[in-house]
C-alpha cells in the first residue's frame, strides 16, 4: 500500500484516476482503516485528502455554507454558527461514534463509506446539501441524495472525490432536526434515521420541507411525498398522519439483527412525526 | 517500498521514526517509540484503549496512520505525570480505585484530560457521554466517573 498526501485537487484526482478502483480516499479513516485492517479492502494507494485546504475548512457567505468534506465532527460542533443554523445536520454528524471518532470522522467519509445507515446523510439530504465533486475533467455538483446508489456504490466516477458540501443560508422561520432509533443511548448504528428540514411563513404555514430517511432502503432516501404532506399545512395532526403514511410507504428495508422489516417501516413513521415536530418547534423560534 | 521518515512531537519532545504506510500511529508509538502506555484493545475504534491527543484532539491512535503524524503534536499518558508527581487525574484514579486490570486506564486518563481541558466543570452526564468511547470491563465505570469528577473539582480549586 502506498500513502500519498497531495496538496492540490489536480494532484489528488490524477492519483485517483491513475490507480482506478485500487485507490481509496482517506479523510478521517474511521471506516477506511478498519476495513483495511479487516482485509475487506486492500487498496494499492491511499490518497489522504487532508492536505488539500478546501477539504478542511468551513466558509460562510451570503449564499450559505461550504463545508470541507474532511472537516471533522468535532470541528462542525465547535463552529460558531453552524449548530444554530443547521442544528439537525450537526446533531446527525455528532451521533457518529465516540468522542474519539468525532475527532476524525467527516461528512465526506460518512457519505462515501456507502452505508445506507450513515447518520449524517439524511441530515445532509434534508438540508438540501449539494456535494462539490472534483475529477480529472473539472468540478461538478450533485445533490447528496443522488450520490449513493446502493450499499458501497456511489455515483462518483474514476478519479473523482468530494471536496465540500454546499448548504444554503438558513431562511427565516426555518430549521431542521434529525432523530434515529437505536436500541441503546450511544454509539450504535441506526435502525432507522430521519432528517426533516422545514420553512414556515409569517402565519406558521409550512412553505417548504424536505424529509429524508436512512437505513430503510438500499440508499438514504429523499421522500418527496412526505414533504408534500407538510407543505401548505400548519404541521397539524392531519398533516402528521399523512407524513407518517408517506414515510412508511417509502421504506424498502431489509430484515437484519438490528430490526425487522415490519419494525423499521413502523418506526420510520414514528420518527418522521417526532423529527418534524422538533424541526417545527425550532422553526417557530428561529 | 521505502519506509516513511516521520518527524513529529510526542509529549513535547521532537522524535523521529520510520514506518510502513500500513502501520497505525498506535503501532508506531508502541513498536517504534516504545511508548507502551498506549494500549491495543480492539483496533477498530470501539474501545478507546489507544486514545491519544493529536494536535490536542482526542483520537483513537489505531484509526490514524503513523505517517499522518508528520509535523503534528501527540500527547500520550506518558506525558501526564511531571517527573515523580502524578497528574491529579492519575492520583484520583488511585485514591478512588478507579482501575483493576489497568488496560483501559491510559486511554481513559488521556480522554479525561482532554475533557477537563475543554470543560473544567463537567456534569456527571457529560463525563459519562465523553468517556462513552472508553470501554472498561472491570470497574463498572462508577469509580472512574467519581475519580474524574473529584480530579476536576481539585483542579478547579487549585
Amino acid at each position: 500500500m502506498r500513502y500519498e498526501k497531495p496538496t492540490t485537487l489536480e494532484a489528488a484526482t490524477a492519483l485517483l484516476a491513475s490507480a482506478g478502483t485500487d485507490a481509496r480516499v482517506l479523510a478521517g479513516g474511521t471506516d477506511l482503516l478498519v476495513q483495511i485492517r479487516a482485509r475487506v479492502l486492500s487498496p494499492t494507494v491511499v490518497v489522504d485528502i487532508k492536505g488539500i485546504e478546501e477539504t478542511r475548512r468551513i466558509t460562510k457567505d451570503a449564499g450559505g455554507y461550504r463545508i470541507g468534506s474532511a472537516v471533522t465532527g468535532a470541528e462542525l460542533k465547535e463552529h460558531p454558527t453552524l449548530s444554530k443554523d443547521w442544528p439537525g445536520l450537526i446533531e446527525a454528524a455528532n451521533l457518529i461514534g465516540s468522542t474519539q471518532v468525532q475527532g476524525r470522522a467527516s461528512l465526506g467519509g460518512n457519505l462515501c463509506n456507502g452505508s445506507p445507515a450513515a447518520d449524517s446523510v439524511p441530515g445532509l439530504i434534508a438540508a438540501g446539501a449539494k456535494a462539490v465533486i472534483a475529477g480529472p475533467s473539472g468540478q461538478r455538483e450533485l445533490a447528496v441524495e443522488d450520490i449513493m446508489l446502493a450499499p458501497r456504490k456511489l455515483a462518483l466516477t474514476k478519479g473523482e472525490l468530494i471536496v465540500a458540501f454546499k448548504i444554503a443560508a438558513k431562511a427565516p422561520h426555518s430549521s431542521d432536526a434529525y432523530l434515529r432509533f437505536i436500541p441503546r443511548t450511544e454509539m450504535d448504528i441506526a435502525v432507522v434515521g430521519c432528517g426533516v428540514a422545514l420553512t414556515l411563513d409569517g402565519s406558521g404555514t409550512c412553505t417548504a420541507a424536505r424529509v429524508s430517511l436512512g437505513a430503510v432502503a438500499a440508499r438514504p432516501l429523499l421522500v418527496e411525498d412526505a414533504a408534500k404532506a407538510l407543505i401548505g399545512t400548519k404541521v397539524d395532526e392531519p398533516a402528521l398522519v399523512k407524513l407518517e403514511a408517506a414515510a412508511r410507504a417509502a421504506c424498502k428495508p431489509i430484515d437484519d439483527k438490528r430490526g425487522t422489516i415490519e419494525f423499521r417501516i413502523d418506526i420510520a413513521g414514528v420518527l418522521a412525526r417526532r423529527t418534524a415536530l422538533i424541526a417545527l418547534e425550532r422553526a417557530r423560534k428561529a | 517500498m521505502a519506509k516513511h521518515h516521520v518527524t513529529t512531537t510526542v509529549n513535547g519532545d521532537s522524535v523521529e521514526y520510520l514506518c510502513e504506510s500500513e502501520q497505525t500511529l498506535l503501532d508506531c508509538l508502541r513498536d517504534e517509540l516504545e511508548l507502551t502506555g498506549v494500549k491495543e484493545g480492539c483496533s477498530s475504534g470501539d474501545c478507546g484503549a489507544c486514545s491519544v491527543l493529536l494536535d490536542g484532539r482526542l483520537v483513537c491512535s489505531c484509526l490514524v496512520l503513523g505517517v499522518e503524524a508528520e509535523g503534528r503534536s501527540i500527547d500520550t499518558v506518558e506525558g501526564m505525570a511531571q517527573g515523580e508527581e502524578l497528574h491529579p487525574l492519575q492520583r484520583k484514579f488511585l485514591e478512588h480505585a478507579a482501575l483493576q486490570c489497568g488496560i483501559c486506564t491510559p486511554g481513559v486518563l488521556v480522554a479525561a484530560k482532554a475533557l477537563l481541558a475543554k470543560n473544567p466543570d463537567p456534569t456527571e452526564t457529560q463525563v459519562r457521554y465523553w468517556l462513552a468511547g472508553n470501554l472498561c470491563r472491570c470497574t463498572g465505570y462508577d469509580k472512574i466517573v467519581r475519580a474524574v469528577m473529584d480530579a476536576a473539582s481539585e483542579m478547579r480549586g487549585a
